[in-house]
């Protein structure tokens, strides 16, 4: 089995999710005695893939300020896995490789599988499993086909260093044949992406007014966190619903969630089900997240998130 | 304008999840399906093209019988027409064929999936059907309007928003943010009433094999009691995040 990854980046930098692509990719390579083969776009230094596993690199050279165009993205990184004989392409659980992830499929005429969680239960026929019913549950999934494109959920695997010689080379960029054309890209001032955060600090109702929210703000600068807030909160207008996490909001997998005055409505639970350490600071003792959480403070947040931050703060400045 | 509106019948978003079979089906016993929410936000903001331009909606489902009442409910909100493929839904692959089948004889000009649906949530429907019917395709869509051919486009990235321009026909994965949650219509009584009377055409589905099948369901290990720490030793809680759960 010949695998293949793709590699995203962000400001010239290589995107922890695909570190953590070439840790999992590297390990499917091992148990199959197979090269790892990464692609990559407009990326100058390649030499840390090395430290990742990666044995061969294909560098697509891209115009200086091209944006993210998932036809030609899907294309290029298909006619690389055809001319390498691959039978698993590997993609990140980013926007962008949840994007991608498809449109190479259909074109590499794979089974698709998305939210896989953990490395390939079999590979022949290649069975993983994968998060459904939003977190809710999992499935073993078993491919039909030989071969397959899998998008890996964030921070499901790890990153894991394992050392390669790599070698570098390179082919064409193919053009789009979609209409499409990205004109602009707005980011949301500078702060962590809830996607790519290790630590979420995430509000509710409890906080009772957009003003508040500076204690969810105060508290995420100091950890170095990206700030969330449930779904009534963002159906109020309190908060854009660029920070509802939930079934129908973004989904979080960081490593540790603290959600502050939210409830915990079932809808909330699954979007974040996937995070690793859950603490819940309400006033409600019977509020559901308590069920939910790994750590739980039964008190006011107004009282009890300013000294935590304030504590927070001390720490790491020590 | 003609837009096809792609349907899931999911499970209610409140619903509890349990599998029966040896864990191989899912249980639907008591559970009330709905519109899958990303579909409902495409269908909203397809109703919105059919009043202002004059486009007409088409729904279509790919499933038995027990889908009609969904679809009867997006008639209900204004669709013109609904379309039931008489099919298991067996896969993400397989529900993109048919439905590519289907619309290849009907040249949409734009064709609306949700993003994902929340039971399976494979989030592929729309990225394979619009390869298959070689059409553009744009994940995650959160803002579309028309100003004459040109067609504005925004899709939800980590971080932010990415903004494009584009022209039809054009498949996108519709989400929140495409239409907001108060923006939902309710059906009123005579949408209800008119439902009864528009089209909903039940049609073969053609030969085409699933590219995967699942195997069995599991559900999370239940997990142990929250820990819980006196609001006034807020120096335990940080200990415990530090030392025991390595998560600062």
């Amino acid at each position: 089995m010949s695998v293949l990854v793709y590699i995203e980046t962000q400001e010239g930098e290589i995107k922890k999710s695909s570190l953590e692509v070439a840790s999992y990719g590297r390990a499917i390579a091992n148990a199959n005695k197979s090269a790892l083969i990464a692609v990559c776009f407009g990326l100058q230094d390649t030499s840390l893939l090395g430290q990742y596993g990666v044995d061969k690199v294909y560098v697509i050279p891209t115009p200086e300020d091209a944006y993210f165009n998932a036809d030609r993205h899907s294309s290029t990184l298909v006619q690389v896995a055809t001319s390498e004989s691959v039978d698993l392409l590997i993609v990140s659980g980013s926007a962008n490789g949840r994007y991608l992830g498809p449109l190479a499929a259909a074109k590499f005429e794979a089974t698709y599988f998305s939210n896989v969680i953990g490395l390939p239960l079999s590979y022949t026929p290649l069975m993983v499993k994968r998060s459904c019913f939003t977190n809710k549950a999992f499935n073993h999934c078993i491919s039909n086909k030989d071969k397959v494109v899998i998008s890996l959920s964030s921070n499901s695997y790890g990153v894991h260093e394992n050392t390669s010689e790599i070698t570098s080379t390179t082919s064409d960029y193919l053009a789009s044949v979609s209409t499409l054309e990205v004109t602009s890209v707005e980011k949301s001032t500078d702060k962590v992406s809830i996607a790519d955060a290790d630590i979420v600090v995430s509000g509710g109702r409890g906080l009772k007014g957009p003003e508040n929210w500076h204690l969810i703000e105060d508290l995420a600068t100091v950890l170095g966190a990206a700030t969330a807030c449930s779904k009534p909160v963002s159906d109020m207008g309190w908060r854009p619903h660029s920070e509802h996490v939930g079934q129908t909001g973004k989904p979080v997998a960081s490593n540790l969630y603290i959600a502050i005055g939210v409830s915990g409505a079932i809808q909330h639970l699954a979007g974040i089900n996937s995070s690793k350490v859950k603490v819940v600071i309400n006033t409600d003792p019977e509020a559901p997240f308590f069920k939910a959480a790994d750590y739980g403070i039964i008190g006011d947040a107004f009282e009890v998130v300013p000294e935590l931050t304030s504590k927070l703060k001390a720490l790491k400045e020590s | 304008m003609k837009i096809l509106v792609c349907i899931s019948n999911v499970p209610d978003t409140t619903s509890k999840i349990n599998f029966i079979d040896e864990n191989r089906a899912f249980d639907t016993q008591g559970v009330t399906f709905v519109i899958n929410p990303n579909d409902e936000f495409g269908l909203t903001r397809a109703i919105w093209l059919q009043q202002k331009e004059g486009a007409t909606v088409t729904v279509a489902t790919v499933g038995d019988a027990s889908c009609e009442a969904i679809l009867r409910k997006c008639l209900a909100i204004g669709a013109d027409n609904a379309v039931r493929i008489d099919t298991e839904a067996k896969d993400g692959y397989y529900v993109a064929a048919q439905l590519a089948a289907h619309a290849e004889k009907e040249a949409y000009d734009l064709v609306i999936t949700g993003r994902e649906s929340i039971d399976y949530n494979g989030g592929m429907v729309g990225g394979l059907l619009a390869t298959f019917l070689k059409m553009p395709y744009l994940a995650n869509c959160i803002s579309l309007e028309k100003e004459g051919e040109t067609v504005h486009l925004q899709r939800e990235i980590d971080g932010g928003k990415e903004i494009l321009k584009g022209v039809l026909p054009l498949v996108i994965g519709a989400q929140k943010g495409l239409v907001e949650e108060k923006d939902l219509i309710i059906p009123n009584m005579r949408g209800i009433m008119q439902a009864r009377q528009k089209p909903l055409t039940v049609v073969a589905p053609v030969e085409s094999n699933p590219s995967s099948s699942t195997d069995t369901f599991q559900k999370p290990p239940a997990k142990g009691p929250v820990k819980l720490v006196d609001a006034n030793n807020i120096d335990q809680l940080i200990d415990l995040l530090q030392n025991e759960a390595n998560a600062l």
